[in-house]
């Protein structure tokens, strides 16, 4: 059953990051709502946009969101609801349209009024999508490890760097 | 033993002749030097005792970025704090600023720190002396020199282990003996840095470190990981009391470790003097731990809080506090930091970063009360280097990925642990509502920086600037610490030591003024935090302590 939801999801982009989240609500996201998931992938994608280096898109910033949102960040969830649905609104307001449909320029100017008028959800998922861009895979995001390696930082960081200073030198395979 | 919970009391445990409470720095130490003098020591820890195993170098779950929790504890469940800004006050959790955590596990904040080992300079401990009394502080001597603590920093750097090479420091006090081993090689960073400070007429020198360079003392040498500040130590290179003075204090066989212990109060007999301690176990009994002694090493705000809990007929103001100084003066270090860009790469990923210091302007400063040690900073992790951004480089989008992208590699940070002006309105008290799991009153924090202090802070932040211009930065830009309330990992102050018993808490061998068998060793009884990191003069203290304790002890010993 689980499964063939996953396969479900698996068509839309978005839904790739569901990969690693299984269970959850029937698109696998165990938050957000598919729609809502669509859209902060969205907007995680304006915060750090993919250039000549991955996005956090294909980071899969969303799916970190997602996992934290049920864990650590729990008490965060209304403000997620509340600001998605706000940002989703001033785009019709605004635009006439859903947030994900609207043009990069427009969602730009959307997220810059969010960054204005609704702080509190602004400065979260700036402070999350960084978190999810360029921490930990282990946590559901840095897909593929893509910011450290746009940062040059060679994997694993939990091995010594230094190998030969010292004579008979410890290191682990 | 009893399955029963709250309030039951199981059988009585054995009495010992100490019961110290916290296996952090000072309380390592201190079971370490009562055990081997042949005292029966129990020690209480609240948190888990993690190995070296535990070297997970999770960047979003450590002791340092804690945007998902402590790596070391406390955690976020169970131990709340009320934060009071102006006429605000906050609940807040361990992983949250504000909270001013430093860490609850078997080596307390030593189990994971940076392990920067500073001895103070003479001045720091008498600061009153040399700069008189600075209004709204209560700046103070300490009750002790410099040189009566020597020779307990040289015990610590030799028994512990430290490397470094402080010869070209000229400012130092006067030592006897060199540090027992070698530097690391120095990294890029470092080697941009030297030339520029020398240059300018500085005196740059190799930090310090509680790190085997070499295999010291059964333990191998730092293998330069990546990341190091805030995380497990996976090969035990890095030092602190949980595999050092603690393990030492165990093979006695007079000392027992019991961990997720959570002290609650001292305990008092009908005279005033104590007789152990009450303590909630792992599996949530509570407990009685009779002792002849009692020695409070939980770090400087829960020790604060465990001696207010601490009620008695005799003492309605918590054990300490009869003049009202148990919690005040709560500091800590205040922290400019100035990051340079370069043309070139520095980064060399070598780590564990902090390599070359100065302390030109500690002291003498003009016009100016102290100062600090300025050093460059640890190898800052990806998530780290955000809040390294300037604040001219527009906060998302594309020039901000871009800009990290292109600077990660190419900036320094010098950054210096300013010597702060203390303040008795910076303050631990109890909250009147919130309790913890266990049902314990919660710390209350309250207060803010002296100004003087961030007056001090500017003039360190210039002094780092031209250093990183002189070693070729392109540009530089500050981060300057705001007048909220210092405290957290390098907390201390709140038992401050003395000899006058209506301005502190305990006298010059670390025991209270009211009750001559509760003693506090840990960086509460600082009377003011030097202008570096403290862990090395908390050991040294509490090395000091310890032996004028068991110097004075007439009790039983079980065999020294
Ligand atoms: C990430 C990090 C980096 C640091 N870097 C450096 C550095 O480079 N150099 C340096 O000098 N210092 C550094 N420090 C600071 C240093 O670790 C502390 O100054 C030092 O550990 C404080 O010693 P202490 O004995 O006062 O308290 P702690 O070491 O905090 O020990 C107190 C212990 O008591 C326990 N405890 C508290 N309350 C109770 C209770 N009620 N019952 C039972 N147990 C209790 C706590 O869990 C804790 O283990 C760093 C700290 C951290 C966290
Ligand atoms: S850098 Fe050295 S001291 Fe730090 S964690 Fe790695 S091996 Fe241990």
């Amino acid at each position: 059953m689980r499964r063939r939801t996953f396969v479900a999801a698996g068509i839309s982009a978005v839904a790739a990051g569901t990969s690693i989240s299984c269970g959850g609500n029937q698109a696998g996201w165990r938050f957000f709502t598919a729609e809502e998931a669509r859209a902060v992938d969205a907007i995680c994608e304006q915060i750090i946009p993919a250039g000549p280096h991955p996005g956090a898109h294909d980071a899969r910033v969303v799916n970190y969101i997602d996992i934290q949102l049920t864990r650590h960040f729990r008490k965060h969830q209304e403000t997620y609801r509340r600001g998605i649905a706000g940002v989703e609104a001033a785009g019709r307001k605004k635009f006439g349209r859903r947030f994900v449909e609207l043009s990069p320029e427009q969602q730009v100017e959307i997220l810059s009024d969010a960054e204005e008028k609704s702080k509190a959800f602004f400065e979260l998922i700036l402070a999350h999508t960084r978190q999810g861009f360029y921490g930990d895979p282990r946590h559901g995001g840095n897909h593929n490890m893509v910011s450290w390696k746009m940062l040059g930082l060679p994997s694993p960081p939990i091995r010594g760097r230094e190998r030969s200073v010292w004579p008979g030198f410890f290191c682990p395979a | 033993m009893s399955g029963q919970g709250g309030g039951f009391l199981p059988m009585p445990l054995k009495h010992v002749n100490a019961v110290i409470v916290g296996a952090g720095a000072g309380g390592g130490v201190a079971a370490k030097e009562l055990a081997s003098a042949g005292l029966s020591v129990v020690l209480l820890e609240r948190g888990k005792w993690y190995s070296a195993a535990d070297c997970r170098k999770d960047d979003l779950r450590n002791q340092r970025t804690t945007v998902l929790g402590n790596g070391f504890g406390p955690d976020d469940e169970r131990n709340p704090r009320v934060l009071v800004e102006g006429k605000r006050e906050t609940i807040v959790w361990p992983s949250e600023g504000g909270y001013s955590n430093n860490a609850a596990c078997v080596g307390g904040g030593t189990f994971s720190y940076g392990a920067q080992s500073w001895r103070y300079m003479e001045q720091d401990f008498r600061m009153r002396s040399t700069y008189g009394a600075v209004p709204g502080s209560t700046l103070e001597d300490w009750p002790i020199t410099y040189a009566d603590l020597e020779p307990y920093y040289e015990k610590a750097e030799w028994e512990m282990g430290v490397s470094g090479d402080v010869a070209n420091n000229i400012f130092k006090a006067p030592r006897k003996k060199p540090l027992p081993m070698p530097p690391l090689p120095p990294s890029r960073e470092h080697q941009v840095l030297l030339p520029a400070a020398k240059r300018l007429g500085l005196h740059p020198f190799d930090i310090p470190m509680l790190r085997n360079t070499v295999p010291y003392n059964g333990r191998r040498a730092c293998m330069r990981c990546r990341w190091c500040v805030g995380f497990a130590c996976e090969t035990n290179a890095r030092t602190g009391t949980h595999n050092t003075v603690i393990p030492a204090a165990l093979a006695t066989g007079n000392c027992a470790i019991r961990t997720e212990c959570m002290t609650r109060e001292v305990l008092l007999d009908g005279r005033g003097r104590s007789r152990g301690v009450a303590y909630i176990d792992a599996a949530g009994h509570l407990q009685e731990q009779t002792a002849d002694l009692v020695i409070v090493s939980c770090g400087a705000v829960e020790s604060a809080r465990l001696l207010l809990n601490s009620r008695h007929r005799l003492f309605p103001g918590g054990l300490g506090n009869r003049y009202g100084w148990v919690g005040r003066n709560l500091q800590s270090h205040t922290y400019p930091a100035v990051t340079g860009l370069f043309e070139t790469e520095t980064y060399d990923d070598l780590g564990p970063g902090a390599s070359i210091a100065i302390c030109d302007y500690n002291h003498g400063n003009p016009g100016l009360a102290g100062g600090g040690m300025l050093a460059n900073e640890f190898i800052r992790l990806p998530y780290q280097f955000m809040g390294q951004v300037p604040p001219w480089i527009a906060r998302w989008g594309a020039e901000h990925k871009e800009f990290v992208r292109n600077a990660y590699r190419r900036t320094i940070s010098v950054m210096g642990p300013v010597q702060e002006m203390p303040m008795f309105a910076a303050r631990v008290e109890l909250d009147p509502k919130v309790k913890d799991y266990w049902g314990i009153p919660v710390a209350r924090l309250s207060g803010s920086k002296h100004p003087h202090t961030l007056d001090i802070a500017r003039f360190m932040a210039e002094k780092a600037e031209a250093w990183l211009k002189e070693a070729g930065a392109a540009q530089t830009w500050r981060r300057m610490p705001g007048p909220s309330l210092s405290g957290g990992q390098h907390q201390a102050g709140t038992c401050r030591m003395g000899n006058d018993p209506k301005t502190s808490v305990v006298d010059r061998d670390c025991r209270l003024h009211d009750v001559d068998n509760v003693y506090v060793i840990d960086a509460g009884v600082h009377v003011t935090n030097g202008g570096f990191n403290p862990a090395l003069t908390i050991l040294a203290n509490a090395y000091r302590a310890s032996e004028r304790l068991v110097n004075a002890w007439k009790g039983s010993r079980a065999h020294s």
